[in-house]
Parts: structure tokens; sequence; C-alpha cells
């Protein structure tokens, strides 16, 4: 009768998440100061796993594109920092946000050809352009071929200035990566790209331009690939074809994603925290531990489809990051806006 | 240049029983099979193991893994993989990538590193002389052979048998397949069965004519793949087609530089996706 309503778009639990959110980074952002430098350079490499998997999350969980081919940009996001730094004389961190736009500038003509295929043979059409870019540099002698090179153009920072500014920039690059994606999917093109997710025709059939906005995604996940490429080269300070274009970046994003919870963003924070915490307790087991990995995540996929996040969240209705719009009647404006149990992803 | 040719075509035979399974599991069910390659390493590990144990000769020792291939491919997609299937492409792919990540580093424990190959009694050395100087090998003629008829085979297979019109009916409508009696699963199973047999032909003949190693799977599977796309989906003879395309355009890129061979079979794949996205021969079968 009425259409008296509003729009809540938060929740308790993300307002108190967002605080707490905000006081751990600025915690974090201490400790340089303070921890030692191999946890520092732990968080480092964690944050680029964490990055490149948030981003696989955006293509693959809301954008519908599984690609098993995005370590094409991580690589080329290290290989274009280190070429920046060592031929260009760049300094590297200057080159890393560079090297991360150039990514997304090279991701442009590869969209054209990736985009004939859809589905399944999507995913195995990049894997082969990630092949065509790894076996390109490993005959490229300028950065050393198959066997790669040093990142000498670090040459002459202090180690400790060069340990404290890799990390904060990694803490930059997890908070904007986070606050980016969360920022994207509220506003109206996500809503856009949610359509998409849910059903493409009908999406189309709204007037959403499935096309374009397709490819801003591709571009985007391209974008922070190539960025945690670059950084997590500038903590390594060696690269090679074979380490920077490995298909095993795209296999851990996986797992991380499809075990936090596919298609919301605390599924990759989650699975990060899972992976971390796997791999410190188990990767000495070599070979039997990537078998655990890669059986988790057939388990996880046949059984538990939404992932640990997904399945608390029907639990308890939890939500750190909601984009989803809830409409309340304005009676009940002055009461608490907790929804329970709400039935969204 | 004949010979780059010759050795290309034959290169080319190998490729196509790579991608037969690959293409009547995408035909049938769209299914996507992501650990294709690692499969076909499993089987050539297999058969290596068997001779280790029993003291016959690697054909019969090929000939008795073609059933156990089948049961483990029905039992496979029955048991796994049917319920992978749908609309989003996600559960199928993630799951046949754990596979192939489990297959690799069970191997890799059980076998360690080191490449091995099948031994065939001097088959493999064994060539025959041609006018001007060319010498094909008899091994890889064989496979050559066996790579026409198994192509004839499913053709006939899916065109002209009862269970080919029950795999068609089913890659066309599900829906309408199953209202009309199919049991869409079981189809599904049948056919993974069939494209087992394939992959273990494939992974016996790989490991007689080079070597295999546990992690040669990514690859193999990235050369069926092409051979697929290259020759046009729904058509078995555009896969043998499209492997022959891949082989020929690799030996050209050995040729010129041993680094290129590769390389130039994949600028070759995504140049046919750019300029002829469908495929050479895409759905000849009607």
């Amino acid at each position: 009768m009425t259409t008296d309503v509003h729009i809540v778009r938060s929740t308790r639990t993300s307002r108190v998440a967002l605080v707490v959110g905000l006081l751990a980074t600025a915690g974090a952002a201490t400790m340089p100061a303070w921890a030692e430098s191999s946890w520092m350079r732990e968080f480092v490499e964690i944050a680029c796993y964490f990055v490149f998997a948030l981003m696989w999350n955006l293509l693959a969980g809301y954008g519908g594109m599984v690609s098993i081919g995005q370590q094409a940009f991580f690589g080329l996001g290290g290989y274009g920092m280190l070429m920046l730094g060592n031929l260009a004389g760049v300094n590297p961190f200057v080159a890393i946000p560079i090297a991360a736009l150039g990514g997304a500038l090279i991701a442009l003509p590869v969209s054209w050809v990736a985009f004939r295929l859809q589905g399944g043979y999507f995913a195995i059409g990049t894997w082969v352009i990630a092949e065509v870019f790894r076996l390109s540099f490993a005959n490229m002698s300028s950065v050393g071929g198959g066997s790669g090179t040093s990142l000498i153009a670090l040459r002459g920072i202090e180690r400790a200035v060069r340990e404290s500014l890799t990390f904060w920039i990694a803490l930059a690059g997890v908070v904007l990566a986070i606050a980016g994606v969360y920022l994207f999917l509220r506003s109206k093109l996500g809503l856009a790209l949610l359509a998409i997710r849910d059903s493409e025709v009908a999406a189309e059939s709204q007037g959403v331009d499935v096309r374009r906005i397709k490819l801003w995604v591709y571009l985007a996940a391209a974008f922070g690939a190539a960025f945690a490429g670059a950084l997590y080269f500038v903590g390594n300070l060696r690269i090679s074809p074979d380490a920077a274009f490995s298909v095993n970046w795209t296999a851990f994003a996986i797992f991380m994603v499809v075990i936090g919870g596919i298609g919301r963003i605390e599924g990759p924070i989650v699975g990060a925290l899972i992976f971390w915490a796997l791999n410190k307790a188990f990767s000495d087991y070599g070979s039997w531990y990537l078998m655990g990995l890669g059986l988790i995540a057939i388990v996880v996929t046949i059984f538990f489809k939404q992932g640990l996040w997904g399945w608390l969240q029907q639990r308890w209705g939890w939500s750190l990051f909601p984009t989803t719009r809830w409409l309340v009647p304005s009676s009940a404006a002055h009461s608490t806006h907790e929804v329970p149990n709400a039935q969204h992803r | 240049m004949a010979d780059t040719l010759i050795q290309g075509l034959l290169l080319g035979g190998l490729y196509c029983l790579f991608a037969l399974g690959q293409s009547l599991m995408f035909g049938v069910m769209r299914l996507t099979n992501t650990a294709q390659g690692d499969f076909i390493v499993l089987a050539a590990f297999a058969a290596i193991a068997g001779l280790s144990v029993a003291a016959v000769g690697p054909w019969l020792i090929a000939l008795l893994l073609l059933p156990v291939a089948f049961v483990f491919g029905y039992a496979l997609q029955r048991h796994v993989l049917n319920g992978t299937l749908g609309r989003d492409p996600l559960p199928s792919l993630v799951v046949t990538f754990g596979l192939s990540i489990v297959i690799q580093n069970l191997l890799l424990q059980l076998f360690s590193a080191d490449p091995r190959s099948i031994e065939t009694a001097g088959l493999n050395t064994r060539s025959l002389a041609l006018p001007g100087g060319i010498a094909i090998g008899v091994l890889p003629l064989v496979i050559f052979g066996v790579a026409i008829a198994a192509t004839a085979g499913l053709q006939w297979l899916f065109g002209s048998t009862r269970l080919g019109r029950a795999f068609r009916a089913v890659s066309d409508d599900r829906e309408i397949a199953e209202l009309m009696g199919l049991d869409a699963n079981k189809v599904y199973a049948l056919a993974t069965g069939i494209a087992f047999v394939l992959i273990a032909m494939a992974g016996v003949l790989q490991a007689m004519r080079t070597t295999v190693s546990p992690s040669d799977g990514p690859l193999l599977l990235l050369f069926a793949f092409e051979a697929v796309i290259i020759g046009g989906m729904g058509s078995f003879w555009g896969t043998f087609a499209g492997a022959m395309v891949l082989g020929l355009a690799q030996q050209i890129g050995f040729r010129l530089d041993p680094g290129w061979g590769i390389w130039v079979g994949h600028l070759v794949f995504l140049a046919v996706l750019v300029l002829r996205p469908q495929g050479l021969l895409p759905r000849t079968r009607g």
C-alpha cells in the first residue's frame, strides 16, 4: 500500500568489521618499527597471494569468467617491474604501479582473443595465453632467457628501508584491493555485475551492457594480478619465466577462493588465512601437502559449494562486506538493522 | 622440407590420440576435463608399473589396460563428475583441476620425477627408408594408423550406432532425451569410459614413442585442447585435422629454432581462434 521504505546497506556486524579492520590496519602499519623482518617478509608474500586470489574471485566469482591463466598477468607485472627497474632505471617501488597499469593495458588485446571462448574453453584458452607469455620471456635474452635474472635495480637501497617500503606497499595493496572491490560491488556497475552473475540473459534484457562490464572486470583483475606479481618479485629479488608464469599461482588462488567461499569478498580473506596456516603447518610434506590441497578443493567443491564463509553466513547471517540492498519499512527505521539469516551472497 | 612435413603429420597422429577423448567429453556433456593430460600420464605409468610386475610384452599390457581404463572412466563420471555438471562451469573445472594436482603429486611420490618410457624391443628405433633420403619411424607410423582408426571408429560410433544416437540426444538436449527414456547420467558415464580407453591408448603410445614424467600432464592437456579447438568442436575428423595442423606447426617451429616449437604451435592456435573461431571443420557430423 505504501512505498514508505528506505534502503539499508549495512549491518551491525559490517560496521563493527569496518572499525576493527581500520584499527588492525593502523596497528599493522607500525610493524616495521617493532616486528622481525621475517614476519614482514611473510606478510608481503601472503599479501601477494591474497590480492591475486581476490582478483581471481572478482573475475570468476562475480564475472563468471573462470580463468586458469591469470598467472599471465602476475608474470607480466613481475617482468614489467623488473624491466623498468633494470633496463630503464626506474625506481622499482615506483615501477610497481606502472607495471600493474601495463598489465591492464596488455589485458585489452588479450581479451580480444580470450573472449572468443566461453566456460571451460575460456579457462584453458587463457592458460595457453599464459604459456605464450612464459615461452616468449624464456626466449628473451635481455632478461636472462629461461634461467631468469635478478633485480639489480634495488642495489644501493638500504635493506631496512627496502623491507619497510615493501611491507607498506603490500599493506596498502591489501587495503586498497579490498576497498576497491567492495566499493565497486556496491556501486551501480557492481549491481550490474551481480545481475550478470545471476543471469546474463536477464541482465542484458534489463539494459546491462554485459560485454563492456565483463571487459572492465577482466582489465581490473589483470591490474590487480600484475600488481601482486610486481610486488612479489620486489620482495623476492629474483625472477624466472617458470616462477613468474607458473600455473600454481592460479591453482593456489582457486584453492583459497573455493575454500573460503566463491563470489563473496570474505571468501578469499578466510581462504588466504587457511592457506597460510596449512602452508606453515604442512608445507614440509611437499607433494603429500599439495595432494591434500587438491583433495580439499575437490571435496569442498562437491559437498560444500558455498565454502567456509558461505556456510557461516548461512548459519549466522554474518556479512562483513554487505553488497545487498535491504528494503526496510520506515516505521522500523529506528530499530536495529540487523538482518538475520539474509539469503544473499 | 618434405621430411619436416612428414614428421609433423606423424606427430599430429599422437596429438590426435591425446585430443579424441577430450573432443568426445566436450561433445557429449560440455565437460572440460582439465586433468586430461594427467590421466594420459597416469595411464602410461600404470602400463610401466604393470610391466615391472608381470613379465609380458608391452602390447599385451596395453590391451589389458583398456578395459581397466573404461571401468575407471565410467566410475569417475558416475560417482564424481556427474555431480559437477550444470550451467556453471566452475565445479567441474575445479574438481578436474584438483584431480590433476592430486595425480601429478601422487605419481611424483610413487615414481620420482625421472622420465620413463616403455621398452618396445627396438620398435621405436626401426624405420622405413623412403626415396629422397627420408626415413619414417615404424612406431610413429603405427601411432598414425591407430589415430586414423580411432577417429574413424568414433565417427562411426557417433553416427551409426544406438549408443551414438544416445550421445547425440543428450548432447542436444538433456531434458528431452531423459523424457524419451534415456538415463543421461549413464550415457555420460559411457562416454567418459570410452574417452578413457582413448586416453589409455594415448598414454601407452606416448611412453613407447618418447618418455613420460609426472609433471608432463598440463602440456599434453594444452596440446589436446588446441587440437580440438583448431579442428572445430563437435567433429572427430575436425579434431584429427586440428591435430595435424598443430603437429605441423610445432615441427616447423622446431626446425626454425629448437626453443620455438611449442611456442609456434600456441601461436597458430591463437591465430585460428582470431581468424576462424569456429575451427576448421565445425560440426561436420550434422
